[in-house]
């Protein structure tokens, strides 16, 4: 049986298709066969993220729909053989998808892979709620900022009572926390919330801290997740984020600034 | 039957009719000179605009009946619009006073005898309404974080482990015991019982109320903060003291 994990956050933009597909990686690499499905219908972002845009022939939707078959809509990474995209459609509208399409994908995936990692759309509505509603793990992406945390206890909140797990009352879904976008100097200079400020609100399993990085944008540009740029600090933090997922045990990075190291070194408060 | 399960899921997402609590304040009047009312309906909003701003409200007419104090509800609900309140409902009106509301589209409240089926207490209903609560001893306990968005009702008493988050309603006809932080809005007593407490380790609420009175965050600034407290009524006041 597949792993569903759904990474999800409620507000727009906040880094959820670039950690979806940086985990799908880390865990594909790591020698176990994951999906990757992009639940974000009528915008299609997933696959320009892992550059396979021109070699999308059939789609989630087309799936669902009975016209196309799982095995002729999966596209598989050209840079790890277990690794597979579901891509999402881009002339559908929102309302394609549909929860005994999304179960029936999702059920014959299981057979076949060990993880399944949605990529789930921005707000509250339809597709996010169809992304999560089958998931076993979620990561809440959140940035360092008031809305986005609001936005991500909503989410949680709804994860906690419209999800499968929580209309069957089975064990709830396992909520960890992604905090993305972080940059230690803006958080020392007050323009940001702190990891303690954010997990003041939200209390949640910290699975990792995505710094601010230039090599995100690198990496999209380029159609290849940023967890293969292993030099980079958000390729580094990605993989942090896999091997604690798998059980590891690692310290966290990324939250101090290396100006306040320095000012701590020279015995500053 | 022969429909096939796909038409059956077109036709559960078109509607769906779902029993809801809410919570909803009531306006409880002691005079009929609307005059009156309006200065001190203005003067209450005034201190919590922003909890009242488009709030719905039900206007309880029990009291000037009792009285046989006529009041005009056309211009009773005229005066309460006019004063950035949404009145859904009226409660405690004589036949008159109903027929005059469904006149104007504004529903008759009976949530006595709704509330009494609720609470499944089979409470022996005589024809003088008696003003004593029956306390259901039932506990609720909540593990989890009550988040955003989320709203808990129980008849009895409730007990939170976890945090309750900004945004987030929790609400008891008994007592309410928070071993965690309080952000969201808490009211404890809702049917009335004016003995009902509120109980938590760190108040941050954005609202919290005991049988219908309440203060809003901006009456608690600066109170207390990271101490658990306790919240109960003396006089139509909420009295909010440090425990230990
Ligand atoms: N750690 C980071 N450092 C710098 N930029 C980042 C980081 N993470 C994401 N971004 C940038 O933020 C933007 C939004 O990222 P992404 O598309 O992953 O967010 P999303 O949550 O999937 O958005 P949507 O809600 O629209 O689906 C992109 O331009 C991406 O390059
Ligand atoms: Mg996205």
């Amino acid at each position: 049986m597949a792993r569903i994990i759904v990474v999800t956050s409620g507000k727009g933009g906040v880094g959820k298709t670039t950690t979806s597909a940086a985990i799908a990686m880390g865990l594909a690499k790591r020698g176990h066969k994951t999906v990757v499905i992009d639940f974000d219908v009528g915008l299609r972002n997933l696959d320009l993220i892992m550059g396979c845009e021109r070699r999308v022939v059939y789609d989630f939707v087309n799936v669902i729909n009975g016209e196309a078959n799982l095995n002729q809509a999966l596209i598989r990474d050209k840079n790890c053989n277990l690794l597979y995209i579901l891509p999402a459609s881009q002339t559908r509208d929102k309302d394609a998808l549909t929860l005994e399409g999304v179960e029936k994908v999702l059920e014959e995936l299981s057979k076949d892979f060990k993880y399944i990692v949605c990529d789930s759309p921005a707000g509250i509505e339809k597709g996010a709620h169809l992304a999560m509603y089958f998931a076993d793990d979620a990561f809440v992406v959140t940035n360092p900022e008031v809305s986005s945390v609001r936005d991500s206890d909503r989410m949680l909140g709804i994860m906690a009572s419209k999800s499968r797990r929580a209309e069957l009352a089975m064990e709830p879904i396992k909520e960890y926390l992604l905090l993305t976008r972080y940059d230690p100097d803006r958080v020392e200079a007050g323009e940001m919330l702190s990891l303690e400020d954010v997990q003041e609100i939200l209390s949640l399993h910290l699975l990792g801290i995505i710094p601010e990085s230039k090599a995100v944008l690198n990496a999209s540009n380029s159609g290849t997740p940023v967890i293969l740029d292993e030099k980079s600090d958000a390729g580094q933090a990605y993989a942090d984020v896999v091997a604690r997922y798998l059980g590891e045990k690692r310290p966290h990075r990324f939250i101090d600034s290396k100006k306040g190291f320095l000012r701590k070194l020279f015995g500053g408060k | 039957m022969s429909i096939d399960t796909k038409k059956m899921y077109e036709i559960q997402s078109v509607l769906e009719i779902k029993s809801s609590t809410f919570f909803v304040p009531v306006l409880v009047l002691y005079t009929n000179d609307l005059v009156v009312i309006e200065q001190r309906l203005l003067q209450k909003i005034s201190q919590a605009p922003d909890f009242f701003r488009n709030s719905p409200i039900v206007f309880d007419l029990h009291e000037l009946n009792h009285h046989n104090d006529e009041i005009d509800v056309v211009k009773l609900v005229e005066l309460i619009r006019k004063s950035g309140l949404f009145p859904i409902g009226i409660r405690g009106g004589n036949e008159f006073q109903n027929a005059q509301a469904n006149s104007i589209f504004i529903p008759v409240d009976n949530t006595q005898s709704i509330a009494a089926e609720i609470s499944k207490t089979s409470v022996p209903t005589s024809q003088t309404v008696v003003k004593e609560v029956v306390v259901n001893n039932a506990a609720t306990l909540i593990t989890q974080p009550v988040r955003s968005g989320q709203r808990i009702y129980v008849s009895g008493d409730l007990i939170i482990l976890a945090q309750v988050s900004a945004g987030a309603e929790i609400m008891a006809e008994g007592n309410i015991h928070v071993y965690n932080t309080l952000r969201g809005r808490a009211l404890a007593g809702v049917q009335g019982d004016t003995n009902a407490r509120i109980f938590c380790f760190d108040l941050q609420a954005e609202l919290i109320s005991i049988a219908g009175d309440y203060k809003t965050s901006e009456d608690l600034k600066g109170t207390v903060e990271k101490k658990p407290v306790q919240i109960y009524l003396q006089n139509h006041a909420l009295i909010i003291k440090e425990l230990g």
